[in-house]
């Protein structure tokens, strides 16, 4: 066994660490967090002319080739920076799914920009009644003679407001199983019959509702064949798992414990040295530790050849519920001044741990909730009788 | 990167699991309570894998390193095996750095595997090692006593107490004609303190493999019983528990061979993560055991079904170190530096 990434992805990791130095300023960080949009056209750029949205790729795509381990020292470093990285996570998951199911005319006009950061894509499969329940959309698409025309509702269609596509899924048959009658499309986000509102979260982020009123799109938006957009967008989701290792998890413990040792209290102690906060930052620390194994496990199997299924959900589980149990320990760690959020004079941590406690109750939720996750351990890691949901 | 095991660690856990799956099923594990140890079972074990395998070659031993004998824990944990590896191989390990005092006595044990030798886990009292785990049985006890390392020879057998794991303890006097002083001052407590962080370690690889087990009875069972005209497996409250516990055990197995692997790979890293993967494997264990017992329902708290058997011992084993909350307190020390003096 070896728990190091190993020398290629150390050296990338400093490559990485330059680029951020260079291309990512407080101020990006500051106004990511200030509306919500994790997002950065330029910073998105910057990534795209590195070649790092293709950093994986084959280098008939111009791709670098990276490997996982590579791909995780990556993520590592971005999220330990703070980086705004919304748009690369959404642009890599569509990409992705566009080059194994999409036309070779499709692939050369959408992928180079997207590749480059010139356009960035959201993802559109909730709906205001369909969340873990994707299958049940209701959102249309029917033919036109060459055309498409879209009608329906999309929920939580994130960067929408700076994006340039959503990778849209929509029911194009009512008379075959839920499954079955669903088609994906790439819709341009500045076409006639799209609004976009604007939805605020607890975690500070913004994300969307998303209108489409008689939206009509040309045949070359369909990716994947008609009525067999559950098969895509299952594509889609394998993209979405895993992938990182450390989190800001790792980052807010890291600021905490800065700050722990350099402030002191009234009584001129210490904060770190208070049993109460030394305790609390030992179990985070630890839970950290396991969150980034079973993150890398993830990567280990997807670099070995396997599909890492189960293994990318017990990481999304651990990660994302742990986090939300130590946020909240934190919070408590911080007396009565915990509840003072950033800019406010005097909030410890500069803010980031009231933020964290908002932020880690959404991510139990995105990208597939804890109880799916649950679901999937139960039945394909341990083998138990499928549950009535 | 490489999260596998190497074809010939493979090799010796299979060994392992194939012979405690022959020689040491659940009424093996019952028959050798209350006292906690199979004399038998132990000396057919070492035969194939002894302690002294932890040793280094030139020394005369199996030249193991951590991650081979944690890998060899995960087996002994998983069937309960009542025999003295973890201890003995830190005995052993820990004689064989202590150089020329030590030497005759490792001699000895690499000449007889299956001779018990132990240690002392917490601080002697008045010359006396308390509840030293297989101190009925065990021929050597290392220990910490007054700032000495020292290791006693002879059998002063203490008398073994009732507990809940059904383990094997005893207290130990260690003012006795057959001590020996191994390291006194800094380099007592430095290879005092490498052993403890290696059996954190070894125990941590026991839990892992008791909570796999544990979970898998509960699995196995949840599959079964039927209630409502379903298995209980397809019940969300139950198939969730499961799923909870099984992230924390696969988690747990992952953090314990990082610390072993630290060991001879990542020092610098040995020993918080060897108090990180204790911590998390005993919450893992704990957990695993907990859910599983609780699956079965009211056979789970009887004594005739297996599972009573890891839920008490769950507890009772990450104990033979003190209140776990006092290793949180001893990683933050490792973490963050000691606390200031005022």
């Amino acid at each position: 066994m070896d728990f190091r990434l190993g020398p290629k992805s150390d050296a990338f990791r400093a490559e990485v660490r330059a680029f951020l130095d260079e291309h990512l300023d407080e101020e990006t960080i500051e106004r990511a967090h200030r509306t919500g949009t994790n997002h950065d056209k330029e910073f998105h750029r910057a990534i795209g002319r590195q070649g790092w949205l293709a950093a994986t790729w084959p280098a008939e795509y111009g791709g670098q080739e990276r490997d996982p381990f590579e791909m995780t020292a990556l993520r590592d470093e971005l999220r330990l920076a703070g980086a705004p990285t919304d748009g690369m996570g959404l642009s890599v998951i569509v990409c992705q799914t566009i080059r194994r199911v999409a036309t070779e005319e499709q692939k050369a006009d959408f992928l180079p920009r997207a590749l480059a950061g010139e356009i960035c894509m959201s993802l559109g499969y909730s709906e205001p009644d369909s969340g873990s329940d994707v299958a049940s959309i209701k959102t249309t698409a029917t033919r036109d003679g060459d055309e498409w025309v879209i009608n329906g509702q999309k929920m939580f269609t994130t960067l929408a407001h700076v994006a340039d596509y959503v990778f849209l899924l929509a029911r194009t048959n009512h008379d075959v199983p839920k499954h079955k009658g669903l088609t994906m499309f790439l819709v341009p986000l500045d076409s006639p019959g799209i609004e976009i509102h604007p939805v605020h979260t607890v975690g500070g982020e913004r994300t969307n509702a998303t209108f489409y009123t008689d939206v009509r799109i040309s045949d070359h938006h369909r990716i994947g064949e008609v009525d067999r957009g559950w098969d895509v967008m299952t594509i889609a989701l394998t993209f979405e798992r895993g992938g990182f290792g450390l989190s800001e998890a790792d980052r807010v413990w890291e600021q905490v414990v800065e700050w722990a040792k350099e402030t002191r209290r009234p009584d001129g102690t210490r904060v770190i040295d208070d049993p109460y906060v030394r305790e609390r930052l030992a179990t985070m620390r630890t839970n950290n530790e396991v969150a980034r194994l079973l993150a890398y496990r993830t990567s280990f199997v997807a670099a070995t050849g396997g599909l890492p299924g189960v293994e990318g959900s017990m990481h999304k589980l651990f990660y994302a519920e742990s986090m939300t149990a130590d946020a909240a320990e934190l919070v408590d760690m911080l007396g009565a001044e915990g509840v003072l959020q950033r800019g406010e004079d005097g909030a410890p941590v500069y803010g980031w741990v009231e933020h964290l406690f908002r932020h880690a109750a959404v991510t139990t939720i995105y990208g597939g909730t804890s109880e799916m996750q649950r679901s999937i351990i139960a039945e394909r890691g341990l083998g138990l009788p499928r549950s009535g949901r | 990167m490489d999260l596998n095991i190497t074809d010939e660690q493979y090799e010796i856990v299979s060994a392992v699991r194939s012979f405690l799956s022959d020689r040491c099923p659940a009424d093996v594990v019952r028959a050798s309570e209350p006292d906690g140890f199979d004399p038998d079972l132990y000396s057919s074990f070492c035969e194939m894998a002894g302690p002294t395998i932890g040793v280094p070659e030139k020394l005369g031993g199996g030249g193991a390193s951590l991650l081979d004998l944690e890998l060899v824990c995960e087996q002994i944990g998983g069937f309960l095996a009542p025999i003295p590896f973890i201890e003995g191989a830190v005995a052993c390990r820990a004689l064989a750095s202590s150089g020329d005092p030590g030497s005759q006595l490792l001699d000895e044990l690499i000449a007889e595997p299956a001779t018990a030798a132990t240690i002392a886990l917490c601080p002697a009292v008045d010359g006396t090692a308390k509840l030293v785990p297989y101190g009925p049985v065990a021929r050597l006890v290392i220990a910490m006593d007054a700032g000495e390392l020292v290791v006693v020879d002879g059998h002063s057998p203490g008398v073994s107490r009732a507990n809940l794991g059904s383990s094997s303890l005893a207290d130990r006097s260690l003012r006795h004609p057959g001590r020996t002083v191994l390291a006194t001052g800094e380099t007592a407590r430095a290879t005092y303190g490498l052993a403890l962080d290696e059996w954190r370690t070894l125990m941590s690889g026991a839990l892992v493999g008791l909570g796999e087990a544990a979970l898998a009875i509960g699995v196995e069972y949840a599959k079964n019983r039927v209630q409502f005209g379903s298995p209980i497996g397809s019940f969300q409250s139950i198939a969730r528990d499961l799923a909870d516990a099984a992230t924390l055990v696969d988690g747990a197995r992952l953090l314990a061979r990082e610390a072993a692997w630290a060991q001879s790979d990542d020092e610098g890293q040995f020993a918080p993560l060897a108090s990180m993967a204790f911590l998390f494997a005993t919450r893992a264990a704990r957990r695993a055991s907990n859910v599983a017992l609780h699956v079965h329902g009211g056979y789970g708290f009887t004594l005739e079904y297996d599972i009573q058997l890891y839920y008490r011992r769950a507890q009772a084993w990450p104990l033979r170190l003190g209140d776990p909350r006092r290793g949180a307190a001893d990683l933050a020390d490792a973490l963050f530096g000691p606390v200031e003096a005022r």
